[in-house]
């Protein structure tokens, strides 16, 4: 294991768990202001699809079949069908369509 | 009377753990395939998931290691994907019993995601230290476990199946986006302003210069500062 990889490794332990913990050990009181409580709300929704879009196209190893995977994973989100099931379904349908072309 | 809730505080946290822990454990799977098709050595994966138990945070870490991003980059990302979790451990303080001393709550800590978060904000009444125990040690488990495993599939299963498995982590994110983004105007115009976001960062020349992990930490704090502008939530959530 790299020098390297082990002070990534350090950065990102140390700022996730410094993020849980301090304020879980330090502040005993409410956030007051809405406008940060409601910025803390929308952030995970924010990263997620920042995370999804448009790397989820490329997450195959090629854009056809990853659009139907992702058509089926939306289909099936929209749903409300359950985070396996969904990432099954994507997968095998992605692996499905490799297959034909 | 007392004394024996607390006794069985610990297993009825354990139980509450395992429809978490099996969740994690196909989200994992689908890390350590993601981390290993990016470079990363197996124990090197698994070690990230054993220290960071987060699926956002670890999936933009392993981005940035693969393009040899600057640690300032790594910080910046770790604290703007994960600072939720300061409004989670909030709301969980005003629910802990008397024996959260400072150490326990260091401990305890460590082990706050969305979905144990979820579970032990839906507790009614106090909370106690065993239960969170309980409630973590199987989640945690079952995340290291599914990295292992996703992690060696690279290496056991066909080279065209690992590619199709790529894309099962994004829709993991996305199956949990989406029911939410349907019932809620807010959180779907924070999408859609995140994603078209990102989408420009990525396909748009100039800027496009940008790495991964800024652009998401540029998204973010751009779709959720408007938002909590446009659309401010109540005092109940």
């Amino acid at each position: 294991m790299s020098k390297d990889f082990l002070l990534y490794l350090a950065v990102m332990a140390g700022v996730t768990y410094a993020v849980r913990m301090l304020p879980f050990v330090l502040v005993r009181g409410k956030i007051k202001s809405v406008y940060l409580q409601s910025f803390l709300f929308y952030v995970p929704y924010a990263v997620l699809a920042a995370m999804t879009f448009p790397y989820i196209f490329y997450s195959t190893q090629n854009v056809i079949t990853a659009l139907v995977g992702t058509v089926v994973a939306f289909a099936l989100s929209f749903k409300r069908c359950s985070l396996i099931v969904v990432a099954a379904a994507s997968a095998v349908f992605a692996y499905l369509t490799e297959l034909v072309f | 009377m007392e004394k024996k809730e607390v006794q069985n505080s610990y297993i009825y946290g354990l139980g509450k753990g395992v429809p978490i822990a099996l969740g994690y454990l196909s989200v994992s799977f689908g890390f350590g395939i993601t981390a290993v098709s990016q470079g990363l050595k197996p124990l090197e994966a698994i070690l990230i998931s054993l220290t960071n138990l987060t699926s956002a945070g670890q999936v933009v870490g392993v981005g940035i290691i693969a393009a040899a991003g600057t640690l300032i980059e790594m910080m910046i990302a770790q604290l703007v994907i994960n600072i939720r979790y300061c409004l989670m451990g909030l709301a969980l303080t005003q629910k802990l019993d008397k024996g959260f001393n400072t150490f326990h709550r260091m401990l305890v800590s460590f082990g706050i995601t969305d979905e144990i978060f979820g579970v032990a904000a839906a507790e009614r009444g106090l909370i106690n230290r065993r239960f969170m125990y309980g409630l973590i040690t199987l989640p945690y488990f079952g995340w290291g476990l599914g990295t292992a495993l996703g992690v060696y599939a690279n290496y056991l299963l066909p080279d065209d199946l690992c590619a199709a498995l790529g894309i099962a982590i994004y829709s993991m994110f996305m199956a949990i986006i989406v029911p939410p983004a349907k019932d809620d105007k807010g959180v779907l115009y924070t999408v859609m302003i995140a994603a078209l976001a990102s989408c420009a960062f990525y396909y748009v020349p100039v800027v496009s210069q940008i790495s991964q992990g800024f652009s998401i930490i540029i998204c973010a704090l751009l779709a959720a500062g408007i938002m909590a502008y446009v659309a401010p939530r109540g005092e109940d959530e």
